[in-house]
């Protein structure tokens, strides 16, 4: 594959989201190490299970079904053949002995499934940080230099073939990490920071949801792993640390006026501009990114009005109030923020 | 001889002065009587009001528990509404959030745990021959109680202040900061109210069980069912006190600025998982243990032979009881803990399938030495059979911790569990329903009636549930109000809604069978199974003192060993409560112990707590001025009187 057919991911998100919505954060379609080890371990763990079931049933069935003889049908309840009662001892102990080699086996297969998992551990060369709030995911890029940090939202760009690693943190309750075609799901409790590794194999688009109830919109709170080929990545990278890009226009210059004169700039950043919140999401590259809002409404001009216009008819409860702005100003600050790729 | 002419002699005895009548050389005639008399209940509200017949507070305690069903299920109904389609606005995140919470709730503290206790109140002092429970004023102390909590939180969902922070309430959503308004404070009331409850009845249920057996009922002629409440009971005991203390924690975090669970005070969020769990898995199996009960009661009955393996049922019983205390933290697997750590509960998870198994098979070989008859409550039990076990598979795969982290809190565990309570407990208790509402109506039920509602009940259930196994391996998390339509999950919820309607016609044909029968159920007669236990050896439904004269027991299915000759106990006073008190093995009589009558007390203590508990939600000053009430009412109710022993 061309790198430019990896950034195309990128680029035509909306095409990608439909394709793939059979596909929709599954567990059943792992795209990562550590799901497809856990889905071979579902499978198995499936299989042995109906097994287990279709047998007991067959018991069950034999035993409503047995023929019984005359002689059976007028014995006291309390005469029992001494025999036959021996006959169930040995069949009731053998089964028991049966589902104790099953559960152990099964514990040895889970072990050694969870062992694999945790192998990828320690051999990251990419850190992400990723904090969670009520109803949003800041993301992080760490590093050494300060001016090196990439902060995002709601979206993780990996490279393919590389562990990486997700430092998960929260900024007020507990809420879940969870990219079901990747990875296993790990909370993200306040004063406990922890980690989890993803690996992914396939360039691709990737949904993830928060997975521990945390409040109003906890049905609103996706993330979106975007996997690129390296020297994709890369180039993505180098975009995201430039600095929002100027208004063209006198439209989005009058976006940027508005945006910087009302309450937005209380709660979002765009670097380059004197616009420097920190409770909302950093929105200088917003427009490049896939969704809205944690993934409630996609990435397109009509979403972006709506979401400013209202955003508490389109996620009740959600902590962006609404600004009254004019039509004007509102298209304008549409047209501003909508530039911000 | 009327009994008005019988009780002249009782009366003429109380005025002079004489007491100490027993039960030996008196009549049948004369034995009612005096024993009605002794027993009784007033008619009317003061009745009501003051009864410690543990058959009647048993029987509204059933009646509530069912209302209670009734209002989670309509919830869970409006909520199936909301998911039928994607992206749909029937209901806002905020009204969806407190029916998930109230649904979660009732359930579980305000049904499943209170329904079982019910039965064991009505049932345990009838099984095992004697006359009351052990503390008949406590039993109704705690009606009262649980009456109390239950109606707390349902008026709170009615002021719009309904919780909704989930059954759970984890911290910090239910804490000071995140917790808006009062809604987490009347949840963790409504806890203590329940769990004074259920802890009252569990005290009771383990003295009645071990002190008042029917002379010769030694451990291994208890009846399962009786076995299954005292385990049940024990884990009430030692698991109950771990959420009342984690939810006083909560109570003082919101009221008076403590910090248990805040990190940024030193507190921990993961200390209320902690203790959450460690009450929270142990309180699956109170549900689950005293159904399994059910099904050892019923099996017997319908199969016309004891049931198979009773010494390995009962170790079982025990043996789930003890290992369900070391698996709580395969409900945290993904706070992320140690792998050992991790590994330890995945094992000991997978350890409980042993004893479930166990059960399973000895009721299937009991089903197979037997001659199986179809009456609706074995249907019922074949249907737990059918279901439960798919659960208990499902739960075999969630303790894996890779596996769970992939379907933890995602319908797939929405789906297990309620395989393994729907299944695994509510058909055998509708089983139960069936097998004993002769016994407590004395009208049997329509078997006709109760076909229809077996099928719906079981084809609806599997079809309402089956499929959110698949939705959680698609990724559909638990507890979003709503799902967006690119998921392509909206084809498996509508059929997942549409089937919860039959569900629903299944209860609705099982509560209008009830009904129904009340009225015009065949007239039942003492015991219409032919079945072994001794609660068949009375009249349907029990006279108050419930036996005439107390049974002696010689094989563990008396009815079936002894027929209509079941040897009696003599020597019992017929003017005075008494029951027999004998030794905790043998059950080999010791003492004549008098049994507390009707009073008005313990619905005056349960209402001075109530208040108190109530008025703690608001101010902290409420423990301290509602202690003068409580006070005054427990004086009251222990007020020394002299005993019947004293007197003579």
């Amino acid at each position: 594959m061309k790198p430019s057919r990896s950034l195309r991911f990128v680029c035509t998100a909306p095409v990608l989201l439909v394709a793939g919505c059979s596909e929709w954060q599954s567990a059943l379609h792992p795209y990562g190490e550590n799901a497809r080890t856990t889905l071979s371990l579902i499978l198995s763990f499936a299989i042995i299970c109906t097994i287990v079931w279709i047998l007991v049933m067959l018991a069950l069935a034999g035993a409503l079904l047995r023929r019984r003889s005359n002689a059976e049908g007028l014995r006291p309840p309390l005469e029992t053949d001494p025999r036959r009662e021996r006959g169930f001892t040995r069949m009731v102990g053998s089964a028991v002995a049966a589902t104790v080699l099953i559960l152990v086996g099964l514990t040895i297969a889970s072990f050694f499934a969870g062992k694999s998992n945790a192998a990828l551990t320690g051999k990251e060369m990419l850190t992400v940080r990723v904090t969670g709030h009520q109803w949003w995911w800041e993301v992080r890029y760490q590093d050494a230099s300060p001016s090196h940090t990439i902060i995002s939202a709601n979206e993780i760009h990996v490279p393919v073939g590389e562990p990486v690693k997700i430092e998960l943190d929260s900024g007020d309750v507990i809420h879940s990490f969870w990219v079901p075609s990747l990875a296993g799901k790990r909370d993200l409790i306040p004063g406990r920071p922890s980690e989890i590794t993803l690996l992914v194999d396939k360039p691709g688009v990737y949904r993830g949801q928060c997975a521990e109830f945390c409040g109003y919109q906890h049905a609103h709170m996706a993330i979106t792993v975007v996997a690129q080929r390296p020297d994709a990545f890369d180039a993505w990278r180098k975009a995201q640390l430039a600095d929002a890009v100027p208004p063209a226009g006198a439209q989005q210059r009058r976006g940027q006026q508005v945006f910087l004169s009302t309450g937005c700039v209380l709660c979002h950043t765009i670097r380059g501009t004197p616009a420097g919140g920190t409770s909302g999401p950093d929105l200088t590259h917003v427009a490049s990114r896939q969704g809205l809002a944690a993934d409630t409404l996609p990435m397109t001009r009509g979403a972006l009005g709506a979401w400013i216009a209202d955003p508490q008819s389109v996620k009740p409860g959600a902590k962006m109030p609404r600004v009254d702005l004019g039509p004007d100003d509102l298209n304008a600050v549409v047209a501003y923020v909508g530039s911000l790729k | 001889m009327s009994d008005a002419v019988l009780r002249q002699p009782i009366r003429r005895q109380k005025e002079e002065g004489l007491k100490g009548i027993r039960d030996i050389g008196l009549d049948d005639a004369a034995l009612h009587a005096f024993l009605s008399e002794t027993w009784k209940t007033p008619k009317g509200f003061s009745g009501w009001l003051t009864t410690v017949d543990h058959k009647l507070i048993g029987r509204r305690y059933i009646v509530t528990a069912f209302l209670f069903l009734i209002l989670a299920g309509l919830s869970a109904l409006v909520m199936r509404f909301q998911l039928a389609s994607p992206e749909s606005g029937r209901i806002g995140p905020d009204l969806y959030n407190q029916l998930f919470t109230m649904h979660g709730t009732t359930m579980m503290f305000l049904f499943a745990v209170p329904v079982m206790e019910a039965f064991a109140v009505y049932l345990v002092p009838l099984m095992i021959g004697t006359r009351n429970v052990a503390f008949p004023r406590l039993n109704a102390f705690s009606y009262w109680v649980y009456l109390g909590g239950g109606l707390m939180i349902w008026i709170a969902f009615a002021c719009n202040t309904g919780a909704d922070a989930g059954w759970f309430d984890y911290v910090p959503l239910g804490g000071p900061e995140y917790g808006i308004g009062k809604r987490s404070d009347f949840w963790a009331q409504m806890v203590t109210f329940t769990e004074v409850s259920a802890l009252a009845v569990a005290v009771e249920i383990i003295a009645t069980v071990f002190k008042q057996r029917a002379p010769g009922m030694t451990l291994d002629r208890i009846p399962l069912y009786v076995w299954a409440v005292l385990v049940t009971s024990f884990l009430i005991l030692f698991a109950m006190p771990a959420v009342m203390v984690s939810s006083t924690m909560l109570i003082l975090d919101r009221l008076v600025g403590t910090h248990f669970f805040n990190q940024a005070e030193g507190g921990d969020p993961l200390l209320w998982q902690h203790l959450f769990w460690f009450f929270g898995h142990p309180e699956v199996y109170i549900i689950f243990i005293p159904a399994t009960g059910f099904v050892s009661s019923i099996l017997p009955t319908f199969t016309r032979r004891p049931v198979f393996g009773y010494l390995a049922i009962v170790l079982s019983l025990i043996s789930i009881g003890f290992l369900s205390f070391g698996l709580w933290v395969h409900h945290m697997f993904a706070t992320g803990l140690p792998q050992l750590g991790s590994s330890f509960f995945t094992a000991s998870s997978m350890m409980i399938a042993i004893p479930s198994g166990i059960q399973i098979f000895c009721w299937i070989a009991t089903l197979w030495g037997g001659r199986p008859i179809f009456a609706t409550p074995l249907l019922f039990v074949l249907g737990f059979i059918f279901t439960f076990v798919i659960g208990g598979l499902t739960g075999v795969m969630v303790a894996s911790v890779p596996l769970d982290l992939q379907v933890h809190d995602t319908y797939f565990v929405v789906a297990h569990f309620h395989y393994v309570l729907v299944g695994g407990a509510v058909f055998p208790l509708i089983g139960a329903v069936y097998y004993w509402f002769p016994k407590i109506t004395g009208r049997m039920m329509s078997e006709r009636l109760g076909r229809w509602s077996f099928w719906l009940i079981v084809i609806g259930f599997n079809a309402t549930f089956f499929p959110m196994h698949i939705l959680g391996l698609q990724g559909m998390p638990r507890r979003v109000y709503t799902y967006p339509l690119e998921s392509g999950w909206g084809g498996m919820n509508l059929f997942v809604s549409l089937s919860a309607l039959v569900l629903l016609a299944g209860f609705a044909v099982f509560f209008l069978n009830v009904l129904a029968s009340l009225r015009n159920g065949r007239i039942a007669g003492d015991n219409p199974w032919n079945a072994s236990t001794l609660e068949w050896a009375t009249t349907s439904p029990p006279q108050p003192y419930n036996f005439a004269r107390l049974p002696a027991v010689t094989h563990g299915e008396p009815l079936w060993a002894e027929g209509d000759t079941l040897p009696a106990i003599e020597g019992l006073r017929v003017d005075a409560r008494e029951v027999i008190a004998g030794t905790v093995a043998d059950a080999t009589p010791q003492i004549r112990e008098p049994s507390a009558d009707n009073s008005i007390w313990p619905l005056l203590a349960a209402l001075a707590v109530g208040a108190t508990f109530l008025a703690s939600i608001f101010t902290p000053w409420a423990v301290v001025w509602g202690a003068i009430p409580v006070a005054i009412t427990l004086i009251g109710w222990f007020w020394p009187k002299g005993t019947p022993e004293d007197e003579e």
